[in-house]
């Protein structure tokens, strides 16, 4: 009873946060607790006739290899969280050490650190992404998540750096100090635990960036040619001209479970903003 | 603005230029090999038709002195590229230029992205100011909330449904192309209403996508002014509230989000020639995608080239505009 008013209490305060984990979940679960039950061979070339509409036998049609849709797009949707998850996971880890290190410090090593991090926000990172991903022979989707990752850490240092700024001036941070605490210890035991709500901020913003990137990268057929992830399909099925063919059910399926992606990611940052700006709550 | 600012700023551009010009030359040569014979090897296993292989090798060796110790190469490359703006033959188009391949393409994607970018800075702006504005109606706020999952959708999947919906499901407007084959072009009403609808779907998706993020900063931004001191002062002097909300709050507010533009435009740009793909749209977007398919490489490097270099001097633009728009800065 007492942690359903808690969630309660919590969703009044960031109405958006249920919903967008709800939503999440839904599209977590299938690959992830469902993939025991899915035929991996319908994912083959040619396991099945080519491009049956949607119906009793496939729930969403094969398309022109013969794979199975709904097989394709249950990976797809695992594939593509994963490549997010991992480039989300890299860029919190280095913006987390780069922006508490260059908060903390401050100094020559801030400048030189928020000078690399103003750099890189301004280059377009998809240049960089299509030179490595065309220059590289295979892709996994481990290798694409680090790929991406290259655009996933400037935000969470720029986030961190500034929480780290604020906090450090704060009463009981000078009090361990003064107390002669290590920068080390400091850092870890009393900022740290303060900074949890940016750090999933932090990392919600690096999982949608990455996201972003890797659908850059996969529309141009830069992708993954292992796994299908849905920007692979979604690249296949224009390189197969399934829109003006009518297949619909190739291409429309992966659009709606993207889109529901990035709303999903959507809800959660917004929810996890307002905690770091109160402000809005008056609008 | 002084000559010292200046000369730093073009100083920045020049350097930003130089670095992406050495990304281009050294990532492809982490590979031992000859780039262009690994390439033109590639192209070969992908069942392209390289006519001429050896000439395009052979050429290439001797231009960029494929032979010659590496930082000696660099230079070499650094100012053809530079001096001469020649970023090579492209090799499916053998012997075209990498520039005339480009170029070619350059004023369709700077159109549209003009027009998508004016439309949606100066829409999403306002949007976004109308939110918080406390007279605006209801339906702004709709409007915005409305926008807002827009703003986090890639421009390329938006532009998939919107060509699903309004040139298959709907065919009002055409499927793609810039103008209709066999069109007889010139300057009758019909000839330009022609290119206009082909250009209506990429210009939305990018549109659609940017008035989203725009409205989304500008009601935070705009939040923040509401509350100054000088805007109560303004109204306690009893001026009009369209001088209050446009020469007070808005143009306050207006100066962060150009900002925000110059840091942005990178992503916009890459974002939004992804679409040309989309509608078949001969630009930038539709050269790299080609040169993609056909592991094109020197054409691939060109075209990042372009984002690289129209990113700098966007940033350029801004900062030498922003001085002037806004009288608190002061640069030495």
């Amino acid at each position: 009873m007492s942690a359903l008013s808690q969630i309660r209490k919590i969703n009044k305060r960031m109405p958006t946060l249920l919903p967008g984990i709800i939503l999440l979940l839904i599209l977590v679960i299938p690959p992830t607790l469902g993939r025991p039950f899915l035929d991996l061979e319908l994912t083959q070339i040619s396991s099945s006739r080519i491009n049956i509409p949607p119906g009793a036998e496939y729930p969403l049609g094969t398309q022109s290899e013969g794979r199975d849709m709904l097989t394709i797009l249950i990976l797809g949707t695992g594939a593509t969280l994963k490549i997010g998850l991992i480039a989300g996971a890299i860029g919190l880890a280095v913006g987390a050490i780069l922006g508490m290190i260059s908060g903390y410090f401050g100094g020559f090593i801030d400048k030189t650190i928020s000078a690399i991090v103003d750099s890189f926000i301004t280059i377009p990172p998809l240049a960089i992404l299509i030179l490595i991903a065309a220059a590289t022979k295979t892709m996994s989707i481990e290798g694409m998540g680090i790929i991406v990752a290259l655009t996933a850490w400037m935000q969470p240092t720029r986030i961190i750096r500034s929480q780290m700024l604020s906090m450090k001036e704060r009463n009981y941070i000078r009090l361990a100090k003064l107390s002669d605490m290590g920068s080390i210890k400091i850092i870890f035991t009393e900022i740290l635990p303060n900074l949890i709500p940016f750090l999933a901020a932090a990392f919600v913003n690096g999982v949608s960036t990455a996201i972003l990137s890797s659908i850059g990268l996969e529309v141009l057929g830069l992708g993954s040619q292992q796994t299908l992830s849905l920007g692979m399909t979604i690249y296949y099925a224009n390189y197969y001209s399934a829109m003006w063919r009518g297949i619909w059910w190739w291409w429309l399926p992966p659009v709606i479970v993207i889109v529901l992606i990035f709303i999903a990611l959507f809800l959660i940052s917004l929810s996890l903003d307002e905690i770091g700006n109160p402000k809005f709550n008056r609008l | 603005m002084s000559i010292k600012y200046l000369s730093k700023r073009i100083l920045v551009f020049i350097v930003t230029i130089i670095l992406a010009v050495t990304i281009n030359f050294f990532i492809p040569r982490l590979t031992p090999q000859n780039p262009v014979a690994a390439l033109v090897g590639k192209m070969v296993s992908k069942g392209i038709t390289v006519v001429d292989s050896d000439a395009i090798v052979q050429k290439y060796t001797e231009q960029f002195g494929m032979n010659d110790p590496l930082p000696v190469q660099y230079f070499k490359y650094l100012k053809n590229v530079i001096l001469h703006g020649d970023l090579g033959y492209s090799i499916s188009y053998f012997p075209g230029k990498v520039t005339d391949v480009i170029i070619r393409a350059i004023p369709y994607t700077v159109i549209i992205m003009i027009i998508a970018n004016v439309i949606a800075f100066v829409v999403g702006n306002l949007l976004g100011a109308l939110c918080v504005w406390k007279k605006s109606p209801k339906l702004v706020k709709g409007v915005v909330y409305f926008m807002m999952p827009f703003s986090t959708i890639p421009y390329y999947i938006l532009a998939l449904i919107l060509l699903y919906l309004f040139a298959i499901l709907l065919p009002i407007f055409p499927i793609g192309g810039v103008s209709t084959a066999g069109s007889a072009g010139g300057f009758s009403f019909k000839a330009i209403w022609d290119t206009v609808s082909h250009a209506v779907l990429p210009i939305l998706s990018v549109v659609l996508s940017l008035i989203g993020f725009w409205a989304l900063s500008m009601r935070g931004i705009m939040a923040t002014v509401l509350g100054e001191d000088y805007l109560m002062y303004a109204q306690a002097r009893g001026l009009k509230p369209g001088r209050i909300f446009f020469s007070y709050a808005v143009r306050n507010s207006l100066l962060p989000q150009i900002t925000a533009f110059g840091i942005d435009i990178g992503k916009i740009i890459s974002g939004s020639i992804l679409v040309e793909i989309v509608f078949n749209y001969p630009g930038v977007g539709m050269v790299l995608y080609n040169a993609l398919r056909t592991a094109d490489y020197f054409v691939i490097q060109g075209v990042v080239m372009f984002i690289v270099v129209s990113v700098a001097l966007t940033m350029l633009i801004v900062d030498l505009i922003l001085p002037k728009l806004d009288p608190t800065i002061k640069y030495e």
